[in-house]
């Protein structure tokens, strides 16, 4: 295949590492092939993500950023870095320390008002939560019939790839997306985390907005916009004609190194960037899996009841007779998360991807 | 080099504990209370109020037990024997108030306006909250223990940010102050001043387990010098001192001072709900020594001697409280309507594509099965 236009630049200085920069292609762009849109400058992940915080703030006056050290630090990964002191204390503060409080009053200044953004530090950190999220937050609405809208948005810092010890790297996404009236989203380039995270903002509904850690400092050169696809829209970020490689949040970047190197096999891999977990854009899946007849979904959960199972089945219901090959999972072990001298072993990675790609039942395979 | 900054005045109680015994304004007798405390009595009019809510309050109280008897409601979790503590938090709100109540508090529901069909509508089972809480201002009636606080705190807090006149007061029982929500709710409240009062219905029980194994603490009141929040101790069967108790928690949050806790001390006279057997774990003399203290008689008796309740008004009042108890039977004998294509609304503010087509499922599953129960023509 010919080499995809490349828009943007992602760098991943914390992936699998010695690759260097990698192309991505935005569908969005449409800029000549190699040149930069009007304005672009390069910005990280966690930069994003604040511009997106900064710009909501500035726009709608009901908006608040809560949560644990969001104050004055600016956040243990620095997303609301100067927050506080541009927007004051009413509108960016820090909370004792306490998750299911941080969700629950949430929740009441949502029913008077106000759209909280709040932060839960870490993946695992978000647990003591989980009551306030799942009985309440998800199903107020549905409760009162519609009468208790509830726009919250928590940001959840989550998945591997960082060297965290125990605690710090978990992938909890199955938990949220199992919840009926709750949308997950993650965003797998920097741009597309400064408009995922403003289009959260604006929705009426509760959302639990997956950042991958791994991913908060990787570069893009790029026009911040909440213009595009919208937030409950798969896009492709790489179209390919052989096989359907289906990624999220940290994995997407991964994923499109995969592809890369696929093209030394022959193989052209279409990379698709989920974003909205719940709900899932399943035409867009649809549309690639029975046109390609073979996809891989990648993700850093555990396999056994995880996300990947969902995507599978909805595509195996759908694309039946286009499909060439059984889909395939490549991902993280059924084991807690392990110690970071050990992740590397655990952690999907091109090579595994590749491996999975290469048992897709291609012609001239021995029977 | 001072690393911590502790409030030194407030480590000695500071003002912060709860009297030792409850504070009362009238006692089981109809006397004036032994233990005012700081409380002040409310006006004729408003003990009134307290006395007529509390006697509307617990006939529609028995009357929904009797409807679980009759199948006609899933299940009722009585608050009789609690009614001075329901309708005096209920009454001491200011309409633009906030009122986050449990499961059991359906008498504080309905003594803040909500109309009886919509209070039932959770426990009749058609849908889960049956009114509209902007415009009672009473949140959903809430089943898991404490989550409610937060919500409480939430709201207040938002409601300082916006610089609005605006209390919440959230409604706990003893077995919730052992949750973790009710600590973090106390403990945000008060870093913030949030304009929240806390009230506790000590009823003894929670389900089966009594006090003494829910808490060490020498009250639940106690517990506020803990997070910085001064505390009351009443008693919960005074519907004077409630209303009191809790409207002093209301002014001192409008005036910028931050939560209140208070600790009623009450009895559930019921069963926990209609499916529990409270014979298993209370002897029946300890009930029979609350129903001795009941609420209603003691405010009806004080009225009385001081020639604010005759028996005019009062057989006027019995003839409400029957005109509600059969508006209640007349509502919930009804059959209800329920749509099965609402289950797919509300669950986000547009149905998704997938929600769509379940609901096109269901209701083709339904009209397949409507025509083949017709009779062949």
């Amino acid at each position: 295949m010919s080499a995809v236009s490349a828009v943007s630049a992602v760098t991943s200085p914390t992936g699998t590492g010695g690759r260097g920069p990698r192309a991505s292609a935005s569908p969005a762009g449409a800029s000549p092939a190699g040149a930069f849109p009007a304005g672009a400058s390069p910005v990280t992940m966690a930069g994003a993500l604040n511009r997106a915080l900064a710009d909501s703030l500035a726009a709608d006056d009901r908006v608040v950023v809560f949560g644990e050290d969001v104050g004055p630090l600016g956040g243990v990964f620095r997303v609301t870095d100067g927050l506080a002191a541009r927007f004051g204390e009413q509108r960016v503060f820090d909370t004792p320390l306490a998750e299911s409080a941080i969700v629950g009053t949430a929740i009441g200044m949502a029913m008077n008002g106000l759209v909280p953004v709040v932060e839960m530090q870490f993946d695992a950190f978000a647990y003591p939560a989980f009551e306030q999220v799942t009985s309440h937050l998800a199903k107020l609405r549905n409760r009162t019939r519609g009468r208790l809208a509830l726009p919250v948005v928590i940001r959840v810092p989550f998945g591997g790839g960082i060297g965290g010890v125990e605690h710090h790297s978990d992938s909890s996404e199955a938990y949220y997306t199992h919840t009926p009236g709750l949308r997950v989203v993650t965003p797998g380039t920097p741009a597309d985390a400064y408009r995922l995270l403003r289009q959260a903002v604006n929705c009426p509904d509760p959302i639990v907005f997956l950042e991958p850690k791994r991913r908060y400092w990787s570069k893009e050169t790029a026009v911040l916009t909440a213009e595009g696809p919208p937030i409950d829209r798969a896009v492709v970020r790489r179209p390919g004609r052989d096989v359907t490689l289906i990624a999220y949040g940290g994995m997407v970047a991964t994923a499109l190194e995969a592809a890369a190197a696929a093209v030394e096999e022959d193989w052209d891999v279409e990379v698709i960037d989920l974003r909205s977990l719940s709900p899932l854009d399943e035409e867009t899946l649809t549309e690639s899996v029975c046109r390609t007849g073979r996809a891989v979904i990648v993700h850093e959960a555990a396999g056994f009841g995880g996300y990947g199972a969902e995507v599978a089945a909805r595509l195996t219901e759908r694309c039946f007779h286009y499909l060439e090959a059984p889909i395939l999972r490549v991902t993280g072990f059924d084991i807690p998360y392990p110690p970071p001298h050990l992740e590397r072993f655990h952690l999907p990675n091109p090579d595994r991807i590749l491996d999975a790609i290469a048992r897709l039942q291609w012609e001239g395979d021995g029977a | 080099m001072t690393v911590l900054a502790y409030r030194s005045e407030t480590v000695d109680g500071g003002g912060l504990l709860p009297s030792a015994a409850p504070l009362q304004l009238i006692d089981a007798d109809g006397q004036a209370g032994h233990n005012p405390g700081g409380l002040r009595l409310p006006d004729p009019e408003v003990l009134r109020g307290l006395h007529r809510a509390m006697v509307l309050g617990r006939r529609f109280d028995t009357q929904a037990t009797a409807l679980t008897k009759q199948g006609r409601l899933a299940v009722y979790p009585s608050s009789r024997g609690q009614d001075a503590c329901q309708v005096g938090a209920a009454l001491a709100l200011r309409d633009q108030d906030w009122l986050f109540p449990t499961y059991r508090d359906s008498v504080a529901v309905l003594t803040r306006g909500v109309p009886a069909e919509e209070t039932l509508t959770l426990l009749r089972g058609d849908w889960h909250c049956g009114y509209d809480p902007y415009q009672y201002r009473v949140a959903p009636q809430c089943t898991p223990l404490a989550t409610n606080a937060p919500h409480a705190v939430g709201l207040a807090y938002a409601a300082r940010l916006k610089h609005e006149d605006q209390v919440a007061l959230v409604l706990l029982g003893d077995g919730a102050t052992s949750e973790g929500d009710t600590h973090e709710a106390l403990n945000f409240a008060a870093v913030w001043k949030a304009p929240v009062v806390f009230l506790v219905q000590n009823n003894g029980y929670a389900i089966s387990v009594p006090l003494a194994k829910q808490t060490a603490a020498p009250t639940l009141a106690a517990k506020g010098i803990g997070y910085g929040v001064p505390s009351l101790l009443i008693d919960g069967n005074d519907a004077a001192a409630v209303y009191a108790a809790v409207r002093a928690g209301v002014e001192r949050a409008a005036a910028g001072g931050g939560p209140t806790l208070i600790e009623a001390v009450t009895y559930r006279i019921e069963a926990h709900t209609n499916a529990d057997d409270a014979t298993r774990y209370r002897a029946s003399a300890e009930v029979s020594d609350w129903l001795e203290r009941d609420p209603i008689a003691r405010l009806e008796a004080y009225l009385t001697a001081r020639g604010l309740l005759d028996d005019a008004a009062a057989g006027r009042l019995a003839a409400a409280a029957e005109r509600l108890a059969a508006e209640v039977r007349d509502r919930m004998n009804a059959d209800v309507d329920v749509d099965p294509a609402e289950l797919f609304e509300h669950v986000y503010a547009r149905p998704t594509v997938n929600l769509e087509r379940q609901r096109a499922a269901l209701l083709a599953e339904l009209a397949e099965a409507a025509e083949a129960a017709e009779p062949a023509r």
